[in-house]
């Protein structure tokens, strides 16, 4: 009964539009879509439940005939293993990941949330050209970006620091503040405009008012910019030498150059690489999702 | 009289203290521009000119750095085309499987969310460990994909090992994370009004005709995105070719995507110029093929309420 409730309510106003297509395909179209559907998780889920297990299996079962879909023993040990390896600190490439995505995010935040502002409520000359100049940006190749900026931060002696990789989000980044215009764009005109008859200050109004009424759209770009940063590896590849500043995913890279058998191990330390991100994930799973999809279609 | 004066001056005052405002909030940004996007921007184009190893300042030496890429240099053409097949077959394949997933989940039945959830997981993981994961599951003797292969009657192959399957191994593995743009198809599917497609199905459409007369035409603007997205996500192609094949590109350079070849140059060999001119090469390419899409967009992209204005 209660699934063929459910069943009628996709149809809700479009009774006749079912009648004509016929009372099977009201009953299987749904059941199609569910096992299609069970399909397409199971893929997506498979390779990281094979993560999962690999990392805990003894290095021989991982490519072992017949297919073992559990370890058997569990060997909880390689987590520790991975995690005191000798040459490779992953605790301390943990902590680089969440500094180094920590300040990225922040700084974009910060500097985005100030300039998306900027662009949307305040009128200044040149300022629509300056948008679009900003939009097109996103355009370039980053390696048109990196070249030069290499060769001026050695000049400065900056190659082996986070500096290069941290700075420049202080600064602003035209994707998020695209991103965070179109939040500002939408906020009441009237609401500065009483602030202002009041006498505040344009700063004030910024901090005071707008800030905390797009505190959600904050929320998703800091999400982002941190998982993007933590999934970032040409920046950290070209600028770190040493190996105890590496974050994550250039220490897991380095693992792997030189282990490249060392399978359980690896598959444990990607492990540690994912997991801090999906529990961020679960925390702030509808910042996040917002986020993934308003990009594409908010229309100016 | 006068007072009207004083309101206009009054009214001038504010619009340029907002006007100072303005700029100083934007002022950052404006930095920004300057010294990592204008300069570079500029930099790279002069260096794409200049023999440069950064230890002795650049020598000049007009076009040679371009006559060398397309005359000399078999790594560029190599590259280029694994680029263009990874481009041609990733892109696509991507869209279609992303749309198609955000169709199956477009419904109001309970238990959506949770699928929603496990098809944006993959995008989570940082690209080099979901690199690491598929070299596993894509090793020739004993790896995961080969044996179910082998369990449901199948042929296996070498994939990452050979350089006929390394590359669709490289596409399969992006087709991992086509959730991104599923739930942004999702969302688009959402903005359609159920009115229009009860108007169809009243008109008598069925289920196909439905989706390719009202659905897409009306999806076109989130197609038109999602493919300049992907389009360009797929030419910047790098960390999973690197953590595959190094910079040689093994197996036999099949994985040597431009932009490792442009890092080969660039970071191993430290030749700026020569990288420099392969790095504009790649900004033209993408300008180009964006410009391409979005000249075509005119003819394939339905935007509402604006049929009369393009008539």
């Amino acid at each position: 009964m209660t699934y063929r409730d459910r069943t009628k309510s996709h149809h809700r106003g479009g009774k006749t539009g079912v009648r004509r297509a016929g009372r099977s395909w009201r009953y299987l179209a749904p059941m199609m879509r569910h096992v299609l559907l069970v399909a397409v998780a199971i893929a997506f889920m498979v390779p990281f439940y094979w993560m999962a297990i690999s990392a805990l299996k003894d290095n021989s079962q991982i490519f072992a005939r017949p297919l073992q879909w559990w370890p058997n023993p569990i060997r909880w040990d390689n987590v520790l293993h991975a995690l005191t390896y000798p040459g490779f600190p992953f605790l301390r490439f943990l902590w680089n990941s969440v500094f180094y995505a920590g300040c990225v995010s922040l700084g974009t935040v910060l500097s985005c949330a100030a300039v998306g502002y900027g662009f949307a409520r305040l009128h200044f000359p040149g300022r629509d050209l300056l948008f679009a100049i900003t939009v097109s940006t996103m355009l370039i190749p980053g390696i048109v970006i990196f070249i030069p900026t290499f060769v001026l931060f050695k000049h400065l002696g900056l190659l082996g620091t986070y500096a290069p990789l941290i700075v420049p989000a202080f600064l602003g980044n035209a994707f998020f503040i695209f991103l965070l215009r179109q939040f500002f764009l939408g906020l009441p005109q009237e609401l500065s405009d009483a602030a202002r008859v009041d006498g505040a200050g344009e700063f004030r109004i910024f901090w005071q008012i707008m800030l905390p009424l797009v505190r959600p759209a904050l929320m998703t770009a800091a999400i982002l910019s941190f998982i993007w940063t933590w999934h970032e590896f040409f920046g950290p590849l070209i600028y770190l030498s040493d190996r105890s500043q590496y974050p994550l995913s250039l220490g897991l890279f380095a693992f792997r150059a030189q282990h490249t058998t060392e399978w359980s191990l690896l598959l444990a330390a990607s492990m540690l690489a994912t997991l801090p991100l999906i529990v961020l994930f679960f925390c702030t799973q509808r910042s996040f999702l917002a986020g993934m999809t308003l990009t594409g279609l908010k229309d100016s | 009289m006068a007072v009207t004066r004083a309101q206009q001056a009054r009214r001038g005052e504010t619009r340029r203290r907002e006007a100072y405002a303005g700029l100083s909030f934007v002022l950052p940004w404006l930095l920004s521009l300057l010294l990592f996007t204008a300069y570079p921007v500029l930099t790279t184009l002069y260096l794409s000119f200049t023999d440069y190893n950064i230890v002795q300042p650049p020598r000049w030496i007009g076009l040679q750095n371009y006559r060398t890429m397309f005359t000399a240099d078999p790594a560029f053409w190599t590259s280029v085309g694994n680029s263009a097949y990874y481009a041609l077959l990733a892109v696509p394949l991507g869209l279609a499987g992303a749309l198609g997933l955000a169709l199956l989940l477009n419904t109001r039945a309970q238990g959506m969310g949770i699928y929603r959830t496990l098809i944006a997981l993959p995008v989570l993981v940082p690209p080099v460990a979901s690199t690491i994961i598929f070299v596993a599951l894509f090793d020739p003797d004993n790896g995961l994909i080969n044996a179910l292969l082998q369990t449901v009657g199948l042929p296996t192959v070498g994939w990452l090992t050979d350089p006929t399957w390394s590359k669709p191994a490289l596409i399969l593995l992006s087709l991992w994370g086509l959730g991104a743009s599923a739930l942004i198809f999702l969302a688009g599917l959402q903005e359609i009004p159920q009115a229009l497609l009860d108007a169809a199905a009243i008109d008598g459409a069925g289920p196909w005709q439905r989706f390719r007369h009202v659905t897409l035409p009306l999806l076109t603007p989130v197609i038109l995105f999602n493919l300049v997205m992907g389009v360009i996500s797929s030419f910047h192609i790098f960390t999973q070719a690197l953590v595959v094949g190094g910079t040689t590109g093994k197996p036999l350079e099949s994985t040597l995507m431009f932009m490792v070849h442009i890092y080969r140059m660039a970071f191993r060999y430290f030749a700026m110029g020569q990288a420099a001119a392969l790095a504009v090469v790649l900004f033209l390419a993408v300008l180009v093929v964006t410009l391409v899409i979005f000249q075509s967009a005119h003819v394939w992209v339905y935007y509402e309420g604006s049929r009369d204005s393009h008539r």
